[in-house]
């Protein structure tokens, strides 16, 4: 086990690991959940205490949680990998069974203290069994059929269980991440182009399922889609949070209304206003300069995974991290797409900004994985 | 070692290739994105504001308050009252029903009203105040201030409501309003948005319909802005709107009020025309009703009332109603005869009591008949036979022309409903509208104003006026809108020779004024106020052979619907006209003994502008006529509300 021993000598131990941070990328996280306290503090009306105050709360948990998992070597995280992946698997389908049901869907387990979302905890345990998985199989194998099919279970067994919940927006970020994955591992691109044709086919059987008794999706999550392909149609109906939604952003136009000007979001206008929702009070009040901002800082962020992956040459490392910056992604892509009008409404939050705990949490969890592999990347002795 | 040879392997360098694939196609998004942005943001940037304001931003509507109608005397016969209604907030009620409960021991409130209150609340949002009960008194009000602890989320609101203080004097000059309805907004075609108001209310016959633009006003406005579920956050700004205009009306309120207590018991109707300038100065139709009924909501028992009633309360009849105008007629035929020199003042025709034509007999009213009579003994006694002869003479078209120069036949343009054209028919008139031929029995017929001929007692007030002045007056009833002035220009020449005119009014004063007059018993005794008239019974049914033989039943003999239509016009004072009077009793009997004695109550009335002195009446009749006019329900003067102050 040369590995160990060539790297041991040369990663930082201790407290020197604090030193050896990818201090820019902890700087950017931190920025844009700031952004996201303050739309928040916008959003309450000027009140600290309805959704910003708990936000801060668990921003500080997750940063604390994220500086552990940083400090954790990252060989201890490839070996857990199996582990937190059957562990989130077990979760997602207890949840079919003890799963509270809210807005129409089973999602999370009360544990008491906080709700807990299986399908957000999934969302890096896929990434990480996945980065180990490629990192364990040798490379010639990568594209053959039966090496493709094993991660390829992987993926559709908690997408599965999470469309059943159903959670269109969750599933579709297991489904493309995971495949954004086994894509850097270097699986043959005959399979995505399969995979592409195939997964056309089913867009195309749940379109032509709907009315029938094999119905594949639930009656509203047609009624999305439809909206999304006209959202006048029904304005004040099921149209009414994409038409809200533009209006509110649009009214933003270059520089904002100002902080604390918004007058949809502020008069309810717009629909789940601190959630999923929360970047049309952003652009509305901070206009397109605001808006754009934010945009650059995501960008940032995921320049700074891409540059950390390059420079690390544990592949499990660098998977991992390309993985969880695609997930990343994914988050702000989706949601973006959806309060633009670009894509249906999916309930996908805007990461590190909207109110809500398991995701903040995964993410900086996430983060501190970056961290990990950051900090334990392999480096030429002497 | 694999670890350590995989870090320089072939999949290294496919990772990072594919690494740049996936986050160039990330980076490629990530631009679609932003110039979604762009485009929403600063392309369509105006548009969508545009949207979130009129989100945000409601208009209310300030509704104007409603022009006040006043008499000629500027007394007013139309406001506008404090009208008071308890008003209830859900959210600040908590239990509604506990409430209204307590409320119901305070105010009358029906299970009807209970109901709708309930099923009001549970409709709308828990912020909106929702209207109890309306037209509280004062000490209804007074009730709830004090009771206010016990009664949360109650409060008291003033509007504005129409009231006419007058009850039933000007109901069918002034008419009344009422809540919009939906035949009302397919009838006006009005994009006027304070009708869209629930309860709005609006004229709905009269000069309260007819004026309805001018006494609306224009709404203002009030913008304000309200939140998703349409809680108003603060007021923006505030239009004020324009109070609809006042109106004044010509007539004389104390004069109406006359009219109406003197014809009030019988199917009648009163016109009172100022023959100068044809100012309206009383217009009634007895019996009347009261107005102020409708602006609350009549009950469907006295609405029935008021529709089953044979006497037509709600008609107007002085322009709506249409009658044969009789004897009030001949001066029309006497007129074309004169002007085409078919007849002068001096020739003489012989009554015998009838004349035949063909198959046909055309009898006068006297049976005996007149024997030989000149046009003012004509005028005076009444005779037909000599209008027979003088409608021969001329034809029926000449009549037509005559008839209508005087207003007969013809739709005068007034703030009123219904208004009756009346009718003077021709011989292309029946062509047309019956498919007959004319016959010389119809010029004769229309010569005593029975057949086909229809006037509507303005048209009579009219005529009668035109023939006092020998102008073309034209009536008038609004003498001004919003402070200003209507037109008044002295009406044109008629171009009607002096001496026809003189001799047909010559002949009019010897029917009031002469010994042997139809009316010479119903005589103004006063010399300076002296009036020239004409009687008028106009048969309502046909006269056959058989009973005339049998001898003619008597009117008091018939029931009441086929008795005669009493007639009576008259201008005054002779010498130097003022007025101009036409009555119509339905179905009262002769003209001379129904209709005449009202005719001259009333322009006595009129002449003296209010009680006349005694003397003015014939001395016999003094006595009688004094004990009648205690009988009348007159208001008291102080029962008038206040003039307008013109300073």
């Amino acid at each position: 086990m040369s590995y160990l021993v060539h790297n041991l000598k040369t990663v930082p131990t201790g407290w020197r690991k604090l030193l050896y941070l990818n201090w820019p990328l902890i700087l950017l996280v931190t920025a844009v959940a700031c952004f996201g306290f303050l739309m928040l503090y916008s959003v309450a009306g000027g009140n600290f205490q309805t959704w910003a105050e708990p936000q801060v709360k668990r921003f500080a948990i997750g940063f604390a949680l994220m500086m552990v998992v940083a400090f954790i070597p990252i060989w201890f995280w490839r070996n857990v990998a199996g582990l937190a992946y059957f562990i989130s698997l077990m979760l997602l389908i207890g949840v079919e069974f003890f799963g509270q049901v809210g807005m129409g869907a089973q999602r999370w387990i009360d544990l008491g203290f906080m709700r807990l979302q299986p399908s957000e905890l999934m969302k890096i345990a896929l990434v990480m069994a996945l980065a180990a998985y490629y990192d364990w199989l040798d490379d010639e194998r990568v594209s053959r059929p039966f090496w493709v099919l094993l991660p390829l279970l992987l993926i559709l067994v908690p997408m599965l269980l999470v469309l059943k919940q159903p959670d269109l927006g969750t599933a579709l970020l297991l489904a493309i991440g995971g495949g954004a994955i086994m894509f850097l591992a270097g699986v043959s691109l005959w399979y995505f182009l399969a995979a592409f044709l195939s997964g056309g086919g089913l867009v195309a059987a749940v379109l032509f399922s709907r009315g029938t008794s094999w119905q594949l999706l639930k009656d509203y999550q047609y009624k999305r889609i439809d909206t999304f392909l006209d959202p006048s149609s029904d304005p004040l109906g099921a149209g009414y949070h994409i038409t809200q939604s533009k209006i509110a952003l649009g009214s933003g136009g270059w520089s904002g209304r100002g902080f604390m000007q918004g007058t949809q979001s502020r008069l309810n206008f717009s629909p789940e206003k601190q959630t999923d929702f929360i970047f049309t009070t952003l652009a509305e009040e901070l206009g397109f300069v605001g808006g754009m901002t934010l945009m650059v800082l995501y960008a940032l962020i995921i320049l700074f995974c891409l540059t950390s992956a390059f420079g690390n040459r544990d592949r499990f490392g660098s998977l991992l991290t390309l993985g969880i910056a695609t997930t990343f992604f994914l988050f702000f892509a989706v949601n973006m797409s959806m309060v633009m009008g670009m894509a249906p409404v999916v309930g996908v939050p805007l990461p590190l900004v909207s109110y809500g705990g398991t995701a903040m949490l995964v993410l900086l969890i996430g983060f501190g994985l970056v961290q990990s592999a950051h900090v334990h990347r392999p480096r030429r002795a002497g | 070692m694999s670890l350590l040879n995989r870090d320089q392997g072939k999949g290294f360098k496919r990772l990072n290739r594919r690494a740049m694939l996936l986050f160039g196609a990330q980076a490629g998004f990530m631009a679609l994105l932003g110039s979604r942005l762009h485009y929403l943001q600063v392309v369509e940037g105006k548009k969508y504001r545009l949207l979130a304001e009129e989100n945000r931003i409601n208009i209310q509507l300030i509704p104007p308050a409603r022009g006040l109608i006043y008499d000629r005397d500027w007394v007013p016969v139309a406001q506008n009252d404090q009208n008071y209604r308890v008003v209830m907030v859900r959210e600040q009620a908590g239990d509604v029903r506990k409430v209204l409960d307590r409320l119901r021991k305070i105010i009358p409130l029906d299970d009807k009203d209970y109901a709708a209150a309930v099923k009001e609340f549970k409709r709308r949002a828990a912020f909106v105040p929702v209207t109890i009960a309306e037209h509280l008194t004062w000490e209804q009000l007074a009730e709830i201030s004090v009771n206010a602890p016990a009664l949360p989320g109650v409060s008291a609101e003033v509007g504005l409501s129409r009231y006419y203080p007058l009850g039933s004097d000007f109901a069918h000059i002034v008419g009344y309003v009422g809540p919009v309805s939906d035949y009302d907004l397919k009838r006006l075609d009005d994009q006027d948005p304070l009708l869209q108001i629930p309860k709005f209310q609006i004229g709905k016959t009269g000069v309260e319909r007819k004026l309805e633009r001018r006494l609306r006003g224009l709404a203002g406005t009030r913008r304000i802005e309200v939140n998703a579920v349409g809680r108003v956050i603060r007021e923006i700004d505030r239009r004020e709107g324009k109070p609809g205009a006042n109106v004044q009306l010509t007539v004389d309120r104390r004069l109406q009020n006359y009219v109406e207590a003197r014809l009030e018991g019988q199917s009648a109707a009163a016109v009172v025309i100022d023959v100068n300038n044809g100012d309206i100065v009383a217009l009634g139709s007895a019996p009347s009703f009261d107005p102020n009924k409708f602006v609350t909501g009549i009950s469907s028992p006295d609405y029935r009332a008021l529709m089953d009633n044979p006497y037509r309360p709600l008609a107007n009849k002085t322009v709506q109603g249409t009658y044969p105008p009789g004897s009030t007629f001949k001066m029309m035929v006497a007129l074309a005869a004169l002007e085409s020199g078919a007849i002068d003042t001096r020739e003489t025709i012989f009554c015998r009591g009838y004349i035949d034509l063909g198959k046909q007999r055309f009898h006068c009213w006297k049976r005996s008949g007149h024997g030989k009579i000149d046009l003012k003994n004509s005028l005076k006694q009444s005779c037909d036979v000599y209008y027979y002869e003088l409608a021969q003479r001329v034809g029926i078209e000449k009549i037509a022309e005559m008839a209508r120069k005087f207003g007969l036949g013809e739709r005068h343009q007034l703030p009123l409903n219904g208004i009756a054209a009346g009718l003077v028919p021709t011989k292309n008139w029946k062509k047309t509208k019956i498919g007959e031929h004319w016959r010389i029995g119809d010029t004769l017929n229309s010569a005593i104003g029975q057949g086909f001929v229809l006037a509507s007692p303005l048209q009579l007030a009219l005529m009668t006026a035109r023939i006092a002045t020998g102008r073309a007056v034209a009536p008038r009833l609004i003498k001004s809108i919003d402070g200003v002035p209507t037109e008044n220009p002295r009406p044109p020449s008629l171009g009607i020779s002096r001496a026809s005119l003189n001799a047909v009014r010559g002949g009019m004063f010897a029917v009031s004024n002469e010994r042997g007059g139809t009316a010479y018993s119903k005589r103004i005794a006063e010399k300076t106020m002296r009036m020239a008239g004409k009687t008028g019974t106009s048969q309502v049914r046909r006269i056959t052979r058989k009973e005339r033989a049998a001898g003619v039943i008597r009117n008091e003999d018939l029931p009441w619907e086929r008795r005669d239509h009493a007639l009576f016009i008259a201008f005054a004072p002779y010498d130097k006209p003022r007025y101009a009077v036409a009555v119509v009793v339905e179905h009262g009997g002769g003209g001379s003994r129904f209709a005449a004695p009202i005719a001259r109550d009333i322009m006595l009335e009129a002449l003296y502008g209010g009680e006349p002195p005694l003397k003015a009446y014939p001395a016999s009749q003094r006595t009688r006529i004094m004990n009648e006019r205690k009988k009348l329900k007159l208001r008291a003067p102080e029962d008038y509300p206040k003039a307008k102050d013109r300073a």
